[in-house]
Formats: structure tokens, sequence, C-alpha cells
């Protein structure tokens, strides 16, 4: 059965560059389609092969540059401000080197559906091929990386190609492009056109909601006795009228609602139902709930290998419906009963009146039985952990952050480890956008550039990177960025002198061998903050704690936060390797012989 | 678990309408390698000029949820215009074209004529010892002929992989991001 119409439309893209256009170079052209496309801030770093295009930015005064100390950190930092504002990030950096800096931001942003478009410098055409200084082969380098990639070869194509790649990143399941320009294109001059009449090159693909496919979900979830919500990114992606209508939704129905890393916020956490993130770190109630339910909406995730654990065990006697925009999610780890392809906010507005609708006809079963058993799992406590007078626990650190700035106007983003997920466990999210991590990739060193991109977007927010000793070392650098254009992040850093996670899994499936996990040789952060012109604060005690925090707080520029937590702790609750989700091991429970040698494959 | 898990895997020709432009093969090719997909046969050129239109025409093996996944994957490939599961149409006709060299002298030489004429293969190159036919059919009729030859003398094949139509007079056009949408 065909249940989308697909219109694509296809229109030729041999029209030349017609006499209606404006004059200008192409330089000009990149900064003026930016422009046209909303860009009010731009993450770049200059080089050879982009100078006309600096150039052109040079006596520009309505885009915003902001020089970073490497590329990877002007890649994140669009990250950051993408996933912040539901606006494309955007970017500008040299050929070669410069554009090889950026895989790593973009592999990030593919993976987690963000919106970016990359410009990258390119040697002039005639030099394409010759192996010129600083060549390479950018969009060879990038397809695999990128939703889609362009070398523009004549100036004739460039504003059409910028206007595509604009309307590439940000429509059906945002992602990552790069327009590579050579640059005598840059200099050369053509006639540009505004969006509006600019030729449309790729497909465009208009989908609507089927409504025989929302009926059918709303009639399983008008009968399920134990259902629940299972959310990702794609609410995020899908904007605010998603998280409106989830909100609606689930309230009126009642169901438990979890979420994944991604999805953090699009629910706010604060809710009874609320049952926490889930996932391989994520809370025993979710997780259980996961196993147990009979019905999982979907929404907006993707049965990743981090949420399902081992696929055989994945929630083995629910029925699935699975709401995406993206067909190739549908179907992919795990077969669903009703595959809905969709915006999420059009998807939840529609299944919403569809509920109503339904409930008006037969009142659905009561599920107090279902929420019995999801309040014995909560008393189960799988947060808890054994506090500490002497010691900072890291649990704790996240606690009294989030106590001390409730109320503000906080994003938070973090780098990759331990950190993270006890940033995802212990700090709570009323609003979406205001968290971003590195769920797909795993990048650790993403969360500083990422917060000058957030704290670029939100200029009297309180943006803080809740980070690890080891991954801000990976791009430290931008804290030079943070001062030189007055971008006040707090950088939060859980000092456990290890690679934590690196660490826990070691200790967990490696016989306790701690193979080149350890910080050895760290920097003195409070003295490095101030070789930066940052300030440095440092917390050893617990007792000590709050005063620092809301000292940080209260500084008005960037801060480096060198919070010295208990070395050894682990990060719990944790789904083994290949184990299913009703296996979780707790803080108190664990002895350590959870995994087996399959298990000790898999990442 | 994941759909169709398990079951024998299956040989299927897509045929994949692409805007001619450049690195689009390489995007296609690329996808295939980089999920690990399978690549039995492919063939690639440009049939529409004025619409700059290729036809990309693969032919690959897996279980159905993986050719499921080929499908979509290759519609979410920006320069993918539509993807068509030619295996599944009934209506699909697929062709390929071989010329195979065989080397042989005495009664040898009357059998591999005999052999060609049956498979209706031309003779466009002689010499008082080879043959070379030029055959045209489905993949599995070239294969017949090739292994009818090979005793006779086989010395060299080269084959173009398998191209693909829709019989009737209506164009290729169905999405496969609508056949993935059905359960
Ligand atoms: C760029 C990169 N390299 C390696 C890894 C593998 N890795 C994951 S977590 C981790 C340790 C992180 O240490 P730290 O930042 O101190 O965080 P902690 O786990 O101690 O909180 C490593 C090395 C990664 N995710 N990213
Ligand atoms: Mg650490």
């Amino acid at each position: 059965m065909t249940t989308t119409s697909n219109i694509a439309q296809i229109h030729p893209a041999s029209e030349p560059a017609s006499l209606v256009g404006i004059p200008m170079t192409g330089a000009e052209m990149v900064v003026r389609a930016m422009k046209d496309h909303g860009v009010d801030t731009l993450f770049g770093y200059p080089g050879g092969a982009v100078l006309p295009i600096y150039d052109a930015l040079f006596s520009d005064e309505d885009v915003r540059h902001i020089l970073v100390r490497h590329e990877q950190g002007a890649g994140h930092a669009a990250e950051g401000y993408a996933r912040s504002t539901g606006k494309v990030g955007c970017a500008l950096v040299t050929s070669g080197p410069g554009a090889t800096n950026m895989v790593t931001p973009l592999a990030d942003a593919l993976l987690d559906s963000i919106p970016m478009v990359v410009i990258t410098g390119q040697v002039a055409t005639h030099l394409i091929g010759t192996d010129a200084f600083q060549e390479c082969d950018t969009v060879g380098i990038t397809r695999s990386c990128t939703k889609h990639n362009w070398l523009v070869s004549s100036v004739d194509e460039l504003s059409a190609i910028l206007h595509e790649a604009f309307y590439v990143a940000r429509s059906g399941r945002p992602g990552p492009v790069v327009v590579d320009i050579p640059k005598d294109v840059q200099f050369a001059t053509g006639m540009y056109l505004p969006p509006e009449r600019s030729p449309k090159r790729s497909k465009r693909t208009v989908r609507h909601v089927d409504a025989a496919r929302i009926a059918e979900a709303a009639e399983l979830m008008a009968t399920a006795q134990k259902p629940v919500f299972y959310t990702g990114g794609g609410v995020i992606n899908a904007g605010p009228r998603a998280s409106e209508a989830l909100r609606a939704l689930v309230r009126e129905t009642g169901f438990p609602i979890t979420s994944t890393l991604m999805g953090l916020g699009a629910f706010p956490a604060p809710d009874k139902q609320w049952l926490g993130m889930l996932g391989m770190h994520g809370s025993w109630e979710s997780n259980h709930a996961m196993h147990d339910c009979d019905l999982m909406i979907c929404v907006g995730a993707r049965f990743d290998d981090r949420v399902t654990g081992r696929l055989d065990a994945f929630s083995p006697n629910s029925k699935k419906i699975h709401i995406d925009i993206d067909p190739s999610s549908i179907n992919k780890n795990v077969r669903v009963d009703v595959p809905i392809i969709a915006d999420a906010a059009e998807a939840l507005e529609k299944l919403l009146v569809a509920w109503r609708n339904r409930a008006k006809k037969a009142k659905p079963p009561s599920i107090k039985a279902w929420w019995d058993q999801i309040e014995g799992w909560r008393k189960r406590k799988g947060f808890a952990y054994r506090p500490s007078h002497e010691l900072i626990k890291p649990q704790y650190a996240i606690e009294r952050l989030y106590e001390l700035t409730r109320g503000k106007d906080v994003y938070i983003t973090t780098e990759v480890g331990q950190h993270q997920m006890w940033a995802a466990q212990y700090f709570h999210f009323d609003k979406p956008n205001h968290w971003m991590s590195s769920g797909g990739l795993g990048t650790m060193g993403y969360g500083l550039p990422a917060a000058l991109g957030v704290q670029a977007a939100h200029p009297d927010a309180l943006v803080i990177d809740i980070a690890g000793e080891a991954s801000v070392q990976m791009t430290m650098q931008e804290m030079s960025t943070a001062v030189q254009h007055r971008l006040p992040i707090k950088i939060f850093i859980l000092n456990n002198e290890w690679m934590g996670m690196v660490r826990q899994w070691q200790q967990l499936l490696h016989g306790e061998r701690y193979s080149h996990s350890y910080s050895h040789a760290l920097p003195d952060f409070v003295k490095m903050a101030e070789a930066f012109g940052c300030v440095g604060i440092r917390a050893e005690k617990p007792d000590e704690l709050d005063t620092k925090i809301v000292q940080m707080i209260n500084e008005p520029g960037p801060v480096l936060f060198d919070c010295r937590v208990a070395k050894e702790e682990n990060c719990f609750p944790m789904i083994p390797s290949g184990k299913p989700h009703n296996e979780m091991i707790l803080a108190d429970t664990f002895v350590g012989d959870e995994i087996d040698d399959d298990g000790k494959k898999l990442v | 678990m994941p759909p169709h898990a398990g079951e024998p895997a299956e040989s299927r020709t897509l045929a994949i309408m692409v805007d001619n432009e450049p690195g689009v093969l390489a995007r296609v090719v690329g996808l295939f390698s980089a999920r690990g997909y399978n690549i039995e046969s492919l063939t690639v050129a440009e049939t529409d000029k004025s619409a700059h239109t290729s036809r990309i025409t693969v032919v690959t093996r897996g279980e159905p949820n993986i050719i499921d996944q080929i499908k979509s994957q290759l519609d979410r490939i920006v320069s993918v215009r539509n993807v068509i599961d030619v295996t599944r149409d009934p209506a699909g006709v697929q062709r390929e074209l071989a010329l195979v060299k065989v080397r042989s002298t005495g009664a040898d030489r009357i059998e591999a004529l005999r052999v060609s004429e049956i498979f209706r293969a031309k003779v466009i190159d002689t010499t008082l010892e080879s043959f070379i036919f030029e055959m045209t059919g489905a993949s599995d009729k070239v294969d017949a002929f090739i292994d009818l030859v090979r005793p006779i003398g086989l010395v060299e094949v080269s084959r173009t992989g398998v191209l693909s139509i829709h019989r009737g007079p209506e164009l290729d056009r169905v999405s496969t991001a609508d056949a993935a949408a059905s359960a």
C-alpha cells in the first residue's frame, strides 16, 4: 500500500543566470546569500583560498564573523548555534587543512541531524587535480559526512547552489552540507538571483501524513494497557510546535514518556509523567517501561544501539508506532507496526486530534496498574549514589549546578564521557533547544566550541559546557575565542583525572587493566584560564561547591571551573553491552562479572 | 528484531535515476561500500541530456530488509530522483550484453557456431582460429552461453552488466520512499 504521496518536482538545471540578476562577484554572492537566508553569525577561519570572501566580509556590517582558533571549533560552534536556535549554522574555512579540520563537525552534524552550511575555499579551477598548494579533494573527503556537497564550477551557478545548500541543510531530516568554491569563482563576476527567483535543482518532496495510519495509531493508543512514549532529537528538530503538540498529547493521554539523549527538553523533566532518559545509562524506570510496555510510540528517534541494547530482546511484547521524517529510519533496526513518515509536529498534531475523537467514542482503559508498576521501578531509585562529605561526587556537582542555576535561562553543552551522562541524568530540562550534546558521533571536544555558538546566539543566557578534563583539552584553545568575542561561557570541568568512561569500561570489561586512560600531566586549569584571560575557579570540597558555583554564575566573563571530583566513580545505571533492558546494573548491585565475552566485542 | 531478518538473501536489480552531475556515481557507489552492501553489477550512462538524467542500474544481493534499507538510503541522496526495484516489477525487462572470445579449430569451430545460433549470438570478429560473439539477453542466458562455450575454448568475456526498463508506454516512476512506507 502506498501511504504517502511523493511529489518530486525537478526543474532543469541549465537555466543560466539570466539578465534579471544583480551583478556581483562570487565572494559577494556568498555573503549576500547568507543574509538572504537569515544568517547573522558566521564562524570561520581565513586562508588563501577564501581571501576574496573575507574581503567581502571586511566591510560588511550585518554578518557577525566569529574567528575561532581551529576550524573544528568553527564547525561545532555552528552546530551549537543551530541546535539552540533551530536555524541553519554557518561556517567558512579555507581549502586543504581548513577543510580537513572541518570533517569531524560535519560527521557530527550528519549523525545528529544538525542543519549546517559550510563554505570551503578551493584552489582555482585550473589548478584542481594538480596537487596544488593546499589542494585537497574536499567534495570527495566530505561526501560521506555531508547530506550533500557541491564543487562550484562557475560563478553562473553559484547563487543557485548557495540557495540550494540552505534548502537541503534545513529541509526534511536536516544535516550538514558543503559548498566548495574555487578562488577564481570567488573573484569572477556574475548575476546573483535571490532565493525566490533562483531555479530549484534538487527534488522537493512534499509528504502528507497518512490519515489511515494516524487513525490506526490512535486506536492502538486507545486500547493500550502499558503504553510509553519514546521520543528523540527529531522532536527538537521539528521546532517548538512539535514540543507543544507532544506535551499536549502526553498530558491528555496520561501516558509515561522517556526520551533519548538527543531529545531531552522536548518534554519538561520536572513533570510527573517524565521517566527520565532511556538507554545504556538511562533511568531504571524508563528502560524497564520500554522493556515491559505493550505499546511504544516512537517519535523522531531511531532505535539506535545505545537505546535498544540487545536487539532480539528489545521490548519483546510491544506494538510499535514510529513517526519519523526519514523513511530510511523506519524498519532499519527494529520492525514497527505502524510507520508514519512525517514531520513530528504535523504528525503529533494530527495524532492529538485523532486521539481526542477516539477517546470521545469510547473511554480508553485505565492505565493505573501500569503506573503502579512504574512507581515500583521509581522506588528503586536507580540514580542513587553514595554521598560524601570529603569528596565532591560528580553527580552531586551536577545536582548543585542544576539547583543553583534554576530559574535562569540556562543552556547546557557537554563533552563526551561520564560527565556527559551525569549531565543528562542529573541536570533537568524543561524546554527544547537548551541541551546540546554530541550524541551520534560522541565527539570529545564538541562542548566548548558548541557553547560559543550557543552564546553567540543568546548573548544574555547562561551557557555552561559540562566537561571532562580530557575532553576539554581537545578544543581548549577556543577559550581565546571566548575572550576575543566576549562570549562569557562557563566551562564546568568534572575533573576526575581519568578518561573516566574509558576507565569504567576497562574496569568492567578488561580486567581492571587501565591502559593509557589516566590523565597524566594535567595543566593547572586555573592558571590556564588566567593565561587565556578568563577567570579560573577551583573547588575541591563539597562544602565550598555552592559558593564557588554562585561565583562562577555571577562572573561576567568566561570562566573555567576546575571541579575536583571523586576519581573512581562509575556511571550507573548501565545496560551492559549485549544485555536486554531489564538486566541493567545499578551502583549498589554491581559486582563486576555482568558482561560476557560477546558483550565485550560490542562498543 | 529487524524486519524479515533471517530470510534468505536474494538478487535484486535497482534502476536509479539520478541528476547527471559530477560525483553522482561516487555518491551511489560510496553508499554501497560505506554501508557494506553488495554490488554484483553496475551500469551507468546519461539517458536524457536535456533533463540531465542518468540511469544507474545496480544488481545487488541481500536479505529483504537490507534491500529495503538500500532503497531508502539511496532515496536520501540528494542527486537521486527515484529508485525502481526492477526485480519486483512484473513489467520489468532486464538485459545484458556480452562479448565472448572463443578459440577453437576443426570440429569445435562448428560446435561454437552451432551454440551461438541457439543463443542468437552474432559473430562480430573471426580469424582462422577464433570468434568473437556478441550476445544479448537476460543474465542467466548469458551465463548459460558462456558455460556452453567454455569447454570449446573460451578465452575472454566482457559484459556490460544489467540494463533494465519498464514494459509498456509509461515512464518508470515508482518512488522507493512510498514502497518503504508500506508495511
Ligand atoms: C575525539 C574522541 N576520541 C576518543 C573518544 C573515546 N572516549 C570516549 S569517552 C573518553 C574519555 C573522556 O574523558 P573525560 O573528558 O575526562 O570525561 P569523563 O569520562 O572522565 O567524564 C574517550 C577517550 C571520543 N569519544 N572522542
Ligand atoms: Mg575525566
